[in-house]
């Protein structure tokens, strides 16, 4: 049971970090640029919100099997195949929460305006200085939503860690999969510590996240 | 407007496009003193002032105190402009307290620094405010804050824009003799948008009047102040002189 929930909260960290770095300048383009097109790119961003996980999954499954394109490319580094290991869970993880880290990250950006980077900029602050100064903690809020969404929408993920993850103990097994097996089973003990245990998480989360907010939101612009 | 640019001073020249709307300016500021930038709503005031520090691009040629800040192609990117820019609300960044809202500019500014932070605080009456947040600042002492902001990233050139107009009447005859005695303070050129009369007539040393993108008018045209070398008792002798000749003193 500690190793499911070890690999759980190891997932759910590293894919909030990783998806952090990873979407927040996608969101800054998106916030900044004026071209009509990026609506596009937002939009295929957002998709994993609306595709049922077991399409994004089986997806993800010809990608990171050994015949995709993508593992015949990283071949010559040694890995034959991504599917059923945690690296290919992480990555899957990732693609899954996207719009959870992008969306909330963009709208902190929109809502800071322009004239913040202006003011920085007529304050001799480099584009990248200003950026990091004034844009990020000025979208702070939007930064904490992103994480805590992504954190919380990755330890409930169920659809894609099937699909992809395999579910082998120790290596890809996680809560959500491990409560699914357990109830299978018709163990109802096991699965109760489980399931109470998600719940109780799943708001102390989320009312840490409104606490933080109304916090923040008395000290915001 | 020549090709000068070992003149000191500012000149800019502009003409271009923002959207369906055409600036063509060709502007000369002074070394020194206060130049004030007059006109109608939509004359291009705001405009002018953001393609001088850089944050529009229109076409044209700004050269400040012999640099070459914009020219053909070339264009020197807003943070590596000695300028410091008022903007029409303060824009303190909320997420820095007073201080460091204070200190942004002065520590990226480059040395030497003729302007510290214990010369700013006391011309414009920060004291009070210096360890608070921005929070509940109250709109003069913003832009009193928002000022001394400025003034710290040691500017060689201010802009500012309509400083006072986002303020109620108190706040505004609060801060007017605040930037009065920078006016006296100050040896950087100072291009002020305003459309308030008093404003203009207390800080004003020239008065530049745009209407529809373009310079209709000018009062004290841009030149070195004849009387800038003189020591004051010529001055007096001059003015004694000029009365003698029947000349009657009157304000610009």
């Amino acid at each position: 049971m500690a190793d499911v929930i070890w690999t759980t909260l190891k997932l759910a960290s590293l894919t909030t970090l990783l998806l952090l770095v990873v979407a927040t300048p996608l969101a800054w383009w998106l916030a900044r640029q004026k071209v009509w097109w990026k609506e596009v790119i937002a939009a295929v961003a957002a998709l994993p919100i609306v595709l049922p996980p077991t399409v994004l999954g089986f997806y993800l499954l010809l990608l990171l099997a050994p015949s995709s394109p993508l593992i015949q490319l990283l071949q010559p580094f040694g890995i034959q195949s991504l599917a059923f290991t945690f690296p290919g869970l992480l990555i899957g993880s990732m693609v899954y929460s996207l719009p959870f880290a992008v969306q909330p990250i963009r709208n902190g950006f929109e809502a800071m305006g322009d004239r913040p980077m202006e003011v920085a900029a007529t304050l001799r602050a480099t584009p990248l200085n200003a950026f990091f100064t004034v844009a990020v903690p000025q979208a702070r809020r939007g930064f904490l939503t992103a994480a805590v969404l992504v954190f919380a929408h990755t330890v409930g993920e169920f659809g894609v860690v099937l699909m992809i993850g395999g579910a082998i103990p120790g290596q890809t097994e996680v809560i959500s999969v491990k409560l699914y097996q357990l109830v299978e089973s018709l163990q109802f003990g096991e699965a109760h510590k489980l399931a109470a245990g998600l719940l109780a998480f799943s708001f102390v989360v989320l009312l840490t996240m409104f606490l933080t907010e109304r916090r923040s939101g008395k000290t915001a612009p | 407007m020549s090709g000068a640019t070992n003149q000191g001073g500012v000149q800019a020249e502009f003409d271009g496009l923002l959207g369906r709307f055409r600036l063509k300016v060709s502007l000369d500021i002074p070394p020194k003193g206060i130049t004030a930038l007059v006109g109608p709503s939509g004359a291009g005031k705001t405009s002018l002032l953001r393609a001088i520090a850089g944050l529009t691009r229109l076409q044209g040629r700004v050269v400040m105190d012999g640099k070459i800040w914009q020219e053909g192609r070339g264009f020197v990117p807003v943070h590596q402009r000695a300028l410091g820019m008022v903007f029409q609300e303060s824009s303190l960044l909320s997420h820095l307290s007073v201080k460091d809202n204070l200190l942004f500019g002065y520590r990226r500014a480059l040395e030497p620094k003729s302007m510290s932070l214990d010369e700013v605080v006391p011309l414009l009456g920060l004291e009070p405010l210096i360890g608070r947040s921005t929070d509940n600042l109250s709109g003069g002492e913003r832009q009193r804050v928002a000022l001394g902001r400025a003034l710290l990233s040691q500017p060689r050139l201010l802009l500012m824009d309509e400083p006072l107009s986002s303020l109620d009447a108190q706040s505004r005859a609060e801060i007017l003799p605040f930037l009065e005695a920078l006016h006296r303070a100050l040896s950087i050129p100072v291009l002020y948008v305003s459309h308030d009369a008093e404003e203009i007539a207390r800080l004003a040393d020239h008065v530049v009047t745009l209407n529809e993108g373009q310079i209709v008018g000018t009062i004290q045209p841009a030149r070195p102040d004849p009387l800038s070398a003189l020591s004051p008792d010529q001055i007096k002798d001059l003015a004694r002189q000029a009365l003698a000749a029947g000349i009657k003193p009157s304000r610009s």
